[in-house]
């Protein structure tokens, strides 16, 4: 058995940390993993994907269309880039962060409304998450990433606790960003739990 | 040569629990220590493929190593550059690398270059003699090739070098590989006196998986002995040595048969027998697992042999390769038949559906069904950053009409697309100048359009400044826009030579490109430093340069936003009663200016004026004030209490 966990974003939010997380608790539990990124340029504000694997007998790193049974999309326009990658019984965290690029501002594309909406009509579970009001009441943005881990930890094939483990060591350098990052965890965790999620 | 090592890395949650240790690359270096060994235990690390050849070269008693960052290539000295037993740099260019590589194994001490595919081309110069002369200690070339095309000019396969110079090509599949067959390049580099191309591909370079690590061994030190017959590669002596480039690939084909890294893996299903080498094999093997497989990790010389027991085991063969059909050739004009690329794709990754669908040709089956299709939505290509100082550089560049433009590789390539449209060429490292030169040299005598020339500070140290200095010599009259903005920035940011700084981060001298084009030649008044964020200043300059007669060549002066020695100003925000929605602001292309109301309005005239409402994020806005510049009405201010 093997859980393909897709984690999807833009440069700059974090999508390669999460996943690093991800595989990272997942080796911590004893599983085999391989992580693979999709990144030429990332640090640019172009399109990221990571791509984690975890089970037993993983061998390809990458996910083939069709088989991912979660998607982590920390931008809600890169949910539906992804589509093609889930699972019919895949399930989608979206965030309803909506970064716009400089093709949209300047009037030569436009960004999809109600990107969510859309991913559920195309028939998957669609979990919406407000990873950034959640960070931003925490102080930070950058804490989206984490939000989202912790909004998704209860639907992965592993304890949430040794996730949450990997989340604090990350930080255990810094006392501060520890705590911060520990909220942004639990925070999306308790999201994730509430009845109308 | 080398003895059996005498550490382990002993941490601290393995003194603690049986459980299985897994350590990242920062982990080993920040949280082992180094003790006596008193029994070996395996150990297994978290690594990507670079990570696992730098490890597996430190394990090996590489003292010396060098690189021109490349993506997928850059983390192999990065991670390198941690172990301090080891000497490693970013050098000018990929030639110079595998120079200093080849010096230090001359010397005696076991050297490593790295590079990605198209580097190569730049080095080999350098790499086809060194297949004449061979090496002293083991030197390993790893080569990343980005198949696929994800962030280079072109995608090339590296595996011709083995067949150009007669040298062996390893091709790990993934991490665990990529480690086990770098220890074994520096085994096979010394008993066959080449240097081995290790053969990775992005999919091999930046997966991360779990590898068995290994203790390092003790790195001994041979002398520099003078040999004149094999190291002066004057024309009597490299004739000398070409018979001896046959003898050696015969020797390898020999070694290639009884690799263990080429193996047959039997299988209950011989309707179709693959061969593949590289990460494709993995695919292969999730989709079929009963299928027979020759895996090939040392593919070249290939191992016919062994291939001919393969044969004859199965109904159809099926070469897997990424992504020149090598393999294919060579096993066809051996008399076999194979299928490849006839049913496979000529270029970019192969994965588990190209394969199936490739086998179910083959068996006269129904291909397999698709998935369901990606939403649309809009494309998101990578962008210049927030403050980039590219960016004044580029809204220049889009106002200035009529004038071609010569671009060059990194960041600033970026500039070819959308707001600014600002670059017409881009074709290899340190083109721009050649090109610019041929442009002027071959246009028409109407034809007068300025040509000019944009190249970033570390690929004009890589290759760049001889076109400089070839376009001085022969009176061209182009203008050069040098970019300078302290980082190699593309790649992440490393060290060259006009940053101040080496690999690490150490102090380092620090070129003066002006000081450096005046001695190639470039006249003093035509050398001019420009801010690339006060616009109005920087147009004049630009306007000034291409209008003269000779060559010219202006340095911009702020560094990348991500450099040590950026600093950030005050952000900026809209004024939204000043704001006319006239979108000038838009045309520099920044990232944090976005639009958040776009209306119509007919004027007196008849005319519909198409307005652009924007605002700031400030968080991303560092303050540079290039946006201010373009606003009419200075609508753009900066946020208050943060001044």
């Amino acid at each position: 058995m093997i859980t393909n966990i897709l984690v999807a974003g833009i440069g700059g939010q974090g999508v390669m940390t999460a996943a690093e997380l991800l595989a990272r608790a997942a080796l911590t539990a004893g599983l085999e993993v391989t992580k693979t990124e999709f990144a030429g340029m990332s640090q640019r504000g172009g399109s990221v994907c990571s791509q984690v694997r975890i089970g037993e007998h993983v061998r390809a790193s990458a996910i083939r269309p069709g088989s991912a049974q979660r998607l982590l999309a920390l931008e809600s326009a890169e949910a539906l880039r992804y589509r093609a990658y889930l699972a019919a019984d895949g399930i989608a965290f979206v965030s309803t962060l909506r970064a716009v690029p400089p093709v949209v501002s300047s009037g030569a594309s436009t960004y999809p409304e109600a990107a969510a909406e859309r991913l559920r009509e195309s028939g998957v579970r669609v979990i919406e998450v407000d990873a950034p009001g959640i960070a931003r009441s925490l102080g930070d943005v950058r804490l989206a990433n984490i939000v989202m881990l912790g909004a998704a930890s209860s639907a992965l094939p592993l304890d949430a606790r040794i996730l949450q483990a990997e989340v604090l060591a990350r930080f255990a350098r810094d006392p501060r960003l520890a705590q911060l990052n520990a909220a942004a965890f639990a925070a999306g965790e308790r999201l994730a739990l509430a009845p109308a999620a | 040569m080398l003895h059996d090592g005498h550490f382990r890395i002993i941490c601290a949650s393995q003194l603690r629990t049986e459980a299985p240790i897994i350590l990242s690359m920062t982990e080993i270096l920040t949280r082992a220590e180094l003790k006596p060994l008193e029994k070996a235990r395996p150990q297994r690390a978290w690594l990507s493929g670079n990570e696992a050849v730098a490890r597996a070269a430190w394990e090996a008693g590489v003292r010396v190593a060098a690189a021109y960052p490349g993506t997928p290539s850059t983390e192999i000295i990065e991670s390198l550059s941690h172990y301090p037993e080891v000497y490693s740099e970013w050098s000018l260019n990929e030639k110079v690398a595998l120079e200093i590589a080849l010096g230090a194994s001359m010397a005696g001490r076991r050297a490593l270059a790295a590079m990605k595919h198209v580097g190569v081309n730049v080095a080999s110069d350098t790499l086809m003699t060194m297949a004449l002369t061979g090496v002293a200690a083991g030197l390993v070339l790893a080569v990343a090739d980005d198949v696929g095309c994800g962030s280079s000019q072109n995608e090339q396969d590296s595996r011709y070098w083995g067949r150009f110079g007669h040298l062996p090509i390893l091709e790990p599949a993934n991490a665990s590989e990529a480690h086990a067959l770098t220890r074994y390049a520096f085994e096979l580099s010394e008993r066959i006196e080449l240097p081995v191309i290790l053969r990775m591909t992005t999919r091999v370079c930046h997966v991360k998986g779990s590898v068995a690590v290994a203790e390092p061994l003790t790195a001994t030190q041979e002398r520099f002995e003078k040999d004149v017959k094999r190291w002066v590669m004057v024309p009597g002596n490299a004739k000398g040595r070409l018979a001896l480039q046959h003898e050696r690939e015969a020797a390898m084909r020999a070694l290639a048969e009884a690799c263990e890294w080429n193996r047959i893996e039997k299988g209950s299903d011989r309707r179709i027998g693959f061969i593949v080498s590289g990460p494709a094999y993995l695919a292969l093997r999730e989709s079929f697992p009963d299928a027979p497989v020759l895996k090939l990790g040392f593919s070249h010389p290939l191992p016919l042999a062994l291939a001919r027991d393969f044969a004859s085991s199965v109904d159809k063969l099926l070469v897997v390769e990424e992504t020149e059909p090598l393999l294919e050739q060579e096993l066809k004009a051996a008399g076999f038949a194979v299928h490849g690329k006839d049913v496979l794709p000529s270029h970019d990754e192969i994965d588990a559906d190209a394969i199936e669908r490739a086998a179910a040709l083959l068996l006269g089956m129904a291909p397999p069904a698709k998935p369901h299709a990606s939403l649309d939505v809009f494309a998101r290509p990578p962008t210049l950053c927030s403050g980039c100082p590219h960016l004044g550089v580029f809204l220049a560049l889009a106002r200035m009409k009529n004038v071609i433009v010569s671009g060059d590789i990194g960041c600033y390539t970026l500039g070819a697309g959308k707001p600014w449209n600002a670059l017409d060429s881009c074709v290899s490292m340190g083109a721009s100048l050649g090109i610019a030169q041929g442009l002027v040299r071959g246009r028409s005598a109407e034809d007068t359009r300025p040509v000019v020339a944009v190249i970033g500070d570390s690929t004009f140290l890589h290759s760049g400044m001889q076109g400089l200095l070839n376009l001085v010599y022969h009176g061209g009259n182009s203008t050069v826009l040098l970019l300078d903005n302290r980082a190699t920035a593309m790649t992440g940011g490393q060290e060259n030579p006009g940053t101040g700084r080496a690999l690490g981060g150490g102090a380092a001298p620090r070129v003066d490109f002006a000081a450096l084009a005046a001695a190639l030649g470039v006249r003093k008044e035509r050398i001019r430093s420009v801010d690339p964020y006060l616009l109005p200043a920087f147009y004049k300059v630009l306007r000034e340069e291409v209008r003269a007669a000779e060559p010219s060549i202006i340095i911009t002066s702020r560094p990348c936003v991500f450099a040590p020695d950026h600093a950030r100003g005050v952000p900026l925000k809209v004024d939204s009663a000043l704001c006319t929605g006239c979108g000038n602001c838009l045309d520099a292309g920044c990232p944090a200016i976005t639009v958040i109301r776009r209306a119509s309005e007919l004027k007196p005239n008849g005319k519909t004026v198409e307005r652009a409402f924007v605002q700031v994020e400030s968080a991303a806005c560092t303050g540079c004030g290039l946006c201010a510049s373009t606003c009419g009405e200075a609508a753009l201010v900066p946020v208050q209490g943060q001044a």
